[in-house]
C-alpha cells in the first residue's frame, strides 16, 4: 500500500475513534461507540500490517497472540468490583509500550536524528514510564497487594523534587545526544522511581484521582510517540484519551473539593488525629439511636419516596443484589425508588454505577448529586448503606473539617435517616460523622448484605 | 521530522484536544468507567508504533522491543475493549 492510502486509511481509523467516544453519551448508543471504536482500531492495525516497510512477521503475530490472549482472559475474568485495578494495569501496558516503541524508534533513527524527534522521544519515554510505575503502585494498592495507606518518605517533597530535576536533566541530555541511547535508557529509569514515589504517597481514598490521571498520561504517552514516528493518527488517538484523562481527573478533584496538587502531594488520610479528627467519642455519646429490622420495616411500610444512597462499602460486602431485591419490593408495594451516587463512591469514575447495572438496577433510577440532592428533602427515608464522608454533613456546616465545601449528598434533610453500617468507625478522611448522630437519624448496625437480607425478611414478614 | 511537519503536527494535536473535550463533556458519569475503559483501548494505538518497530527487522534489539511492545499494546487494546463491551452489556440488559 502507498503512504497516501494508508494515511488516508488512519484518517477513517481517528474518524471512528472520534464517533466511538461519541457514542458514549448514552448507553443506547454506548456498545455501537465502543464497536466503532474497535473497528478504527482494526482497520489501523491492519493497515500498518499491510505497509511496505514490515518484512518480519514472526514477531508480530507472536506478540498479538500473546497480547490477545491475556487481554480477552483478563477482560472475561475481572470481577466488576476489580475494574479499576483492571483499568490500571491496561493503562501501564499503554504506557510500557510507548517507552519501548520510542525507545526502538531511537536506535533505529541513531544519527539522523532531528532535535524534535529526539525531544518527543524524551517526553514518550519519561511519560510512559511514570505511566507503566505509577499504575502498577495503583494496581498494588487497588488489589491490597501493598499497604493502601499513604506511604509518606520523610523529605519526600525534596527527594521528588531532585529526582525530577535529574530526570529533565536527562531528558535534555536525549534531546542533545540522541546517539547516545544510555541517556534514554538512564530516563526511563529514573521516570520509573518518579512514578512509584509519586503514587506511593496517595491514599486508597484518592485512587479515583489517580487512576483518571495515569489514564490521560497514557494517552499523552502515545500522542508523544505519535511525535516521534511523525504518524497523525497516533495524535488524534492519544489527545481523545489524555483529554478525557484530564476532564474525569478534573470531575473527581471537583467531586472532593480538592486540587490536583492537594491529592497528590498532601497524603490525606495518613494522619486521622489531625484537625477534626478523632473518634468523635464526645460527638456520639447519647446521640446514637439504634434501630433493628423490624423498625425500619415500619418506617418503609408508611413511606412514599426512599432514597437509597450506595457507598463502596455496599460492593465491599456482595450486597448489590440485595439492594436491587430491596427496591424491587418497594416498587412492588407503590413505593418511589431513587439511587444517589456521589460521583466518588467507587473506586474510580462510575465505578458504582457498574456494580449496580451488574446487579440488573436499570440505569436510569442512578441520580447524579445534582439531580438528586433536591429531591431528598421530599423523601420519607434515605437509607445510606457503606457510605460515609460522602453524607458527611460537616463538609456543608463545620469550616474547620478537613473536607469542608466538599459537596456531599444531602441525606441529612430526608425525614427519616437509615445508616447501615458495621461500627461507628470513620471513613477515608478519618473523621466523626455527626450524621450518625443526628436527630432523625437511625444506626443500623450490621454487615450491608446481612443487614438487606433480614431487613428484606421483615418487610415481609 | 521538519519544523514544517512539526508545526503541521502540532495543530492536529491541538485540535484533536479541542475535539476530545468537547465529546468527552457529553459523556454521563453512569458511563464514565466504560468511558476510561474503552479510552484506555485506543490509547494502546500505540500497537501501530511497536508493530513497524518488531516488523523493520532494522536490528535485534529494535526488533525484540518492538515484539515485547507489539504484546503490550495488544492487551491494551484488546482487553480495553472486550471490557468494555462487557460493562456496557449490563447497562443494556435493561429497559
Amino acid at each position: 500500500m502507498t503512504t497516501s492510502l494508508i494515511n488516508l486509511a488512519y484518517l477513517v481509523a481517528s474518524a471512528l475513534f472520534i464517533l466511538g467516544l461519541k457514542g458514549l453519551a448514552h448507553p443506547r448508543t454506548a456498545v455501537r461507540g465502543n464497536l466503532l471504536g474497535a473497528t478504527g482500531m482494526l482497520i489501523a492495525v491492519v493497515v500498518t500490517l499491510l505497509s511496505q516497510e514490515i518484512i518480519g512477521f514472526g514477531g508480530i503475530i507472536l506478540g498479538m497472540l500473546l497480547g490477545s490472549t491475556v487481554g480477552a482472559v483478563l477482560a472475561y475474568r475481572i470481577a466488576m468490583t476489580a475494574m479499576p485495578q483492571l483499568v490500571a494495569l491496561l493503562n501501564g501496558f499503554g504506557g510500557l509500550a510507548s517507552v519501548l516503541v520510542a525507545g526502538a524508534a531511537l536506535v533505529e533513527e541513531s544519527g539522523t536524528i532531528e532535535l524534535q524527534m529526539s525531544i518527543a522521544t524524551a517526553a514518550s519515554g519519561l511519560i510512559g514510564a511514570v505511566t507503566f510505575w505509577g499504575s502498577l503502585v495503583a494496581f498494588g494498592k487497588l488489589q491490597e497487594v501493598i499497604s493502601g495507606n499513604p506511604v509518606l518518605l520523610p523529605g519526600r517533597h525534596a527527594l521528588n523534587a531532585a529526582l525530577l530535576a535529574a530526570t529533565l536533566a536527562l531528558a535534555a541530555g536525549v534531546a542533545m545526544h540522541p546517539e547516545q541511547p544510555a541517556f534514554y535508557w538512564g530516563l526511563v529509569l529514573l521516570a520509573s522511581v518518579l512514578g512509584v514515589l509519586a503514587v506511593i504517597p496517595i491514599g486508597g481514598a484518592d485512587m479515583p484521582v489517580v487512576i483518571s490521571l495515569l489514564n490521560s498520561y497514557s494517552g499523552l504517552a502515545a500522542c508523544a510517540t505519535g511525535f516521534v514516528l511523525n504518524n497523525t493518527m497516533l495524535i488524534i488517538a492519544g489527545s481523545l484519551v489524555g483529554a478525557s484523562g484530564l476532564i474525569l481527573t478534573r470531575i473527581m478533584c471537583d467531586a472532593m473539593n480538592r486540587s490536583l496538587a492537594n491529592v497528590l502531594f498532601g497524603g490525606l488520610g495518613a494522619s486521622p488525629t489531625a484537625a477534626g479528627g478523632g473518634k468523635g467519642d464526645d460527638l456520639y455519646a447519647g446521640r446514637i439511636k439504634k434501630a433493628d429490622p423490624e423498625e425500619i420495616a415500619m418506617l418503609l411500610d408508611i413511606a412514599q419516596r426512599v432514597i437509597i444512597v450506595p457507598g463502596y462499602g455496599l460492593a465491599v460486602s456482595q450486597a448489590q443484589h440485595s439492594v436491587r431485591d430491596l427496591a424491587e419490593l418497594l416498587e412492588s408495594r407503590g413505593i418511589h425508588v431513587d439511587f444517589a451516587i456521589h460521583p466518588v463512591a467507587g473506586r474510580m469514575p462510575g465505578h458504582m454505577n457498574v456494580l449496580l447495572a451488574e446487579a440488573d438496577i436499570p440505569y436510569e433510577k442512578l441520580l447524579t448529586m445534582e439531580e438528586v440532592n433536591p429531591l431528598f428533602e421530599q423523601a420519607d427515608v434515605a437509607i445510606v448503606i457503606g457510605a460515609n464522608d460522602v453524607v458527611n454533613p460537616a463538609a456543608r456546616t463545620d469550616p474547620n473539617s478537613p473536607i469542608a465545601g466538599m459537596p456531599i449528598l444531602d441525606v441529612d434533610k430526608a425525614r427519616t435517616v437509615v445508616v447501615v453500617k458495621r461500627s461507628l468507625s470513620p471513613g477515608f478522611a478519618g473523621i466523626p460523622n455527626p450524621l450518625f448522630a443526628a436527630d432523625n437519624t437511625l444506626m443500623y448496625f450490621a454487615d450491608g448484605k446481612k443487614a438487606l437480607v433480614d431487613l428484606i425478611a421483615a418487610l415481609k414478614g | 521530522m521538519d519544523s514544517e511537519s512539526l508545526v503541521a503536527a502540532l495543530t492536529i494535536f491541538v485540535l484533536a484536544l479541542f475535539v476530545g473535550f468537547e465529546v468527552i463533556t457529553k459523556v454521563p458519569p453512569t458511563l464514565h468507567t466504560p468511558l476510561m475503559s474503552g479510552s484506555n483501548a485506543i490509547s494502546g494505538i500505540t500497537l501501530v508504533g511497536a508493530i513497524l518497530s518488531s516488523g523493520k527487522q532494522y536490528s535485534t534489539l529494535t526488533t525484540v522491543l518492538g515484539t515485547l511492545a507489539v504484546a503490550l499494546a495488544t492487551i491494551n487494546v484488546v482487553g480495553g475493549f472486550l471490557v468494555t463491551h462487557r460493562i456496557l452489556g449490563m447497562f443494556r440488559r435493561k429497559s
